[in-house]
């Protein structure tokens, strides 16, 4: 197949690349301009933006063999992924910018002009598997190395876009085989540190990026019933789960430490209350895609796992489709689940689908935390 | 075989240059030791200064060898600003990268920039310059323009502009990196300060070029070391480097003419030719493709094995919008659409023949994107 391999510059993406050249494809690699104005060398454990990753990415591809482009989607992940980014904290959510880079760049805007180019699939070094199922049709899997498992991630790929993806080293078991790998192909990339921050966030100071964006905005922070506990500069400062940084003068009816459970940007309100209202049964949203064949008949409740973050332990939960919302209802309470964030469900290891978190429950009502405290 | 169409970026060693560069390296001796071996290699390197400056119709002593034409553009920049009187500097904001980002620097450092216009061809405003030169000639330190610009190939008339300055004793800076060898540069009848030239866009090679400063002309030198070259750029002086140069402007290149018609003649029903009617050297065409991005048309015509390029290519080698398409007043999607062919010695009519085969394929697959 000829078969375009994005590459990042890190190691994982060099491997995958390389796998892909071993099995015999025709291997173009393309590294992904996604900044306007692109540091020199990179800092810290941001991955994937600057001249060295670039740099990195062509050294790769000299010493597999291929040809190697830079490709500019600046635009388009600024559009996409910073906006984004930017109106989903300014609507009070807390979105994961990573998630829409693969949804709208990597998966749709990379994978379409790969294809209009005459490619019949894109490469990326993601840890996950795509395996025929039992109806013929392709699903996305877990992959069996737990501890870099990203099929999170790849959770917004659709039935079309499966059928030109390749995850190389999808089934590897462990990073630590992968930079041997690399080290013993004579990579320089082998020993290249990972990445967890956001790519485009300097300094990894999220809050102070924000306020550059939005501006302060000074507000009131409230309990659940109403009470006014404290004044804030702004809600985009704020996550659900967040307990540091509150600065609350008078202390919880119960004592206890107060965690934000909302965030209401039109109201310029921070809502916060004891960690137990932090615990959610059931988590919605409305905006949901199948990764794969869709679930025969989603309206009927039938039990699954969901996860809400790309490390988070899947829950067991009842799903089902009501009234175009995909509802999950978590056996045991869940904490740290704000809106915004994605919601992936399982089926075993199969990526069953993925939804946007509209809204949660708490798994306990206002009356039942302050009589609590009292 | 690679069908390469990049000569504007860089062109091969021409045979002669080679052997006279090979021969050349095995030469011992530092051009400035005392001892017979260095006067050897001193001889070469005078005899390289004497046949480079009656190319370039200049005096000898005004030849100061450098590393190449960024290094050239700086010197003269950096170094005429430095003597300057006044604080302005006139340039157009279609110059090459090396004299733009001298000059954006200087702004950083507190100069003024007087950006000149330019017709929708490419061609500068004169009538702007002459006034802005009536105005502030007390405040001007230098001018600076390129004589052949190195994407859509036009030629300014550094005569005119050279007139317009002396009336008023300002210092005139030409890059000539696109024009040396593809147009006539005679220096001494120029009334330039300063020209840049490089080795290798003539089929010499990388890292040697020259700063043209006139008799007349002060520079503060940007290296301070041993006093090579006039005291204007210490370093240890490379001979073998300065005759292959000196090789490569003496060998001529052929009449571009023909494959100027020929390549107009094939591409103009696809594209536009960028400068139009203006005047323009031979050997560098850009034409925009509407609708399609240069991003995808250079990988197809990669995979088609034709090398070309879109202007200017950054370090990370991202296909950006053309800056000097869009000095010319062109969109940022007119001015992404842009492909610039350009040749030399060893290209032929077969070369644009296959250019001409690929096209509609490639312009038409990077309108779908």
């Amino acid at each position: 197949m000829k078969v375009l391999a994005a590459m990042s510059g890190g190691v994982d993406s060099a491997v995958a690349a390389a796998r892909a050249v071993d099995a015999g494809h025709e291997v173009v690699g393309v590294h992904l301009a996604l900044s306007r104005n692109a540091g020199t060398l990179r800092t810290g454990s941001r991955g994937c933006c600057t001249i060295e990753d670039s740099m990195d990415a062509q050294r790769v591809s000299s010493l597999l063999g291929i040809k190697y482009f830079v490709w500019d989607f600046s635009e388009r992940f600024k559009e996409d992924v910073v906006d984004d980014f930017i109106a989903e904290y300014e609507a009070g959510r807390t979105p994961n910018p990573c998630m829409r880079c693969n949804e709208r760049i990597k998966f749709a805007a990379l994978l379409e002009k790969a294809l209009s180019l005459g490619f019949d699939a894109v490469v990326t070094g993601h840890y996950a598997t795509v395996l025929t199922g039992e109806s013929g049709e392709l699903e996305l899997h877990r992959s069996p190395a737990t501890a870099k498992d990203q099929s999170y991630v790849l959770g917004v790929l659709t039935a079309d876009e499966l059928k030109h993806v390749m995850f190389p080293i999808g089934a590897s078991a462990s990073k630590a085989d992968i930079r041997a790998e690399a080290a013993a192909r004579g990579l320089a990339v082998a020993q290249k540190p990972d990445s967890y921050d956001i790519c485009f966030i300097p300094d990894g100071d999220t809050q102070g990026w924000l306020e550059d964006k939005v501006g302060a905005k000074p507000g009131l922070i409230k309990d659940r019933a109403g009470n006014v506990v404290g004044e804030h500069e702004g809600t985009h400062g704020f996550t659900v789960g967040q307990r540091k940084g509150l600065r609350l003068g008078r202390p919880a009816p119960d004592g206890r430490p107060r965690y934000v459970l909302e965030v209401h940007p039109k109201e310029n309100t921070v809502i916060v209350g004891s960690q137990n209202a932090l615990a959610v049964t059931e988590l919605a949203g409305s905006r949901f895609t199948w990764c794969g064949a869709p679930k025969s008949n989603p309206e009927q409740w039938f039990e699954a796992e969901v996860q809400v973050r790309a490390h988070a332990e899947p829950v067991v939960c009842q799903a089902a489709v009501i009234g175009g919302e995909f509802v999950t209802k978590v056996n045991e309470p869940i904490m740290g689940v704000a809106p915004g964030q994605t919601a992936v469900v399982y089926l075993g290891t199969r990526v069953l689908g993925q939804f946007t978190i509209d809204r949660t429950v708490s798994a306990v009502s206002v009356e039942e935390e302050f009589e609590a405290a009292l | 075989m690679t069908v390469y169409l990049d000569h504007a970026a860089t062109s091969p060693l021409r045979p002669e240059v080679l052997a006279a560069y090979t021969e050349a390296l095995q030469l011992v001796g530092n051009p400035s030791a005392i001892h017979s071996a260095g006067q050897a290699a001193r001889a070469t390197l005078e005899d390289a200064r004497e046949r480079l400056a009656a190319v370039i119709r200049c005096d000898r002593n005004e030849v100061i060898f450098t590393s190449g034409g960024t290094e050239s553009n700086n010197l003269a920049i950096k170094g005429l600003f430095a003597k300057r009187e006044g604080n302005l500097i006139i340039t157009s904001a279609a110059e090459h990268h090396a004299v733009l980002d001298a000059i954006e620097y200087l702004e950083k450092e507190g100069a003024e920039v007087h950006w000149l216009s330019m017709s929708s061809e490419g061609v500068i405003d004169l009538v702007e310059l002459s006034g802005v030169l009536e105005d502030r000639h007390q405040d001007v330190a230098l001018v600076a323009l390129m004589w052949v610009n190195n994407e859509t190939g036009v030629i300014t008339p550094i005569a005119e502009v050279t007139a317009l300055a002396a009336k008023y004793g300002i210092p005139v800076h030409s890059d000539g990196v696109a024009a040396f060898g593809h147009t006539e540069t005679n220096f001494a009848n120029s009334g330039l300060a300063t020209m840049a030239v490089t080795a290798h866009k003539l089929g010499g090679p990388v890292g040697t070029g020259a700063l043209i400063v006139s008799r007349a002309t002060n520079l503060v030198p940007l290296f301070h070391g041993g006093g090579q070259e006039r005291a204007l750029r210490a370093g240890t002086m490379d001979a073998a480097g300065a005759i292959a140069f000196a090789v490569a402007a003496e060998t001529p290149q052929p009449d571009y003419r023909a494959l100027e018609a020929l390549a107009v003649q094939l591409i103009s029903p696809l594209g536009k030719l960028t400068r139009g009617a203006a005047p323009g050297v031979p050997n560098i065409l850009s034409f925009t493709f509407e609708g399609g991005s240069g991003e995808s048309m250079l990988f197809l015509l990669d995979q088609a094995e034709i090398a070309v390029s879109n202007g200017s290519a950054c370090t990370a080698g991202v296909a950006r919008a053309s800056h000097v398409l869009l000095a010319m007043g062109f969109s940022q999607t007119e001015a992404s659409s842009a492909i610039r062919i350009s040749f030399g010695p060893q290209t032929t009519a077969e070369d644009l023949n296959a250019l001409a085969e690929a096209l509609p394929n490639v312009v038409a697959t990077a309108r779908k994107i």
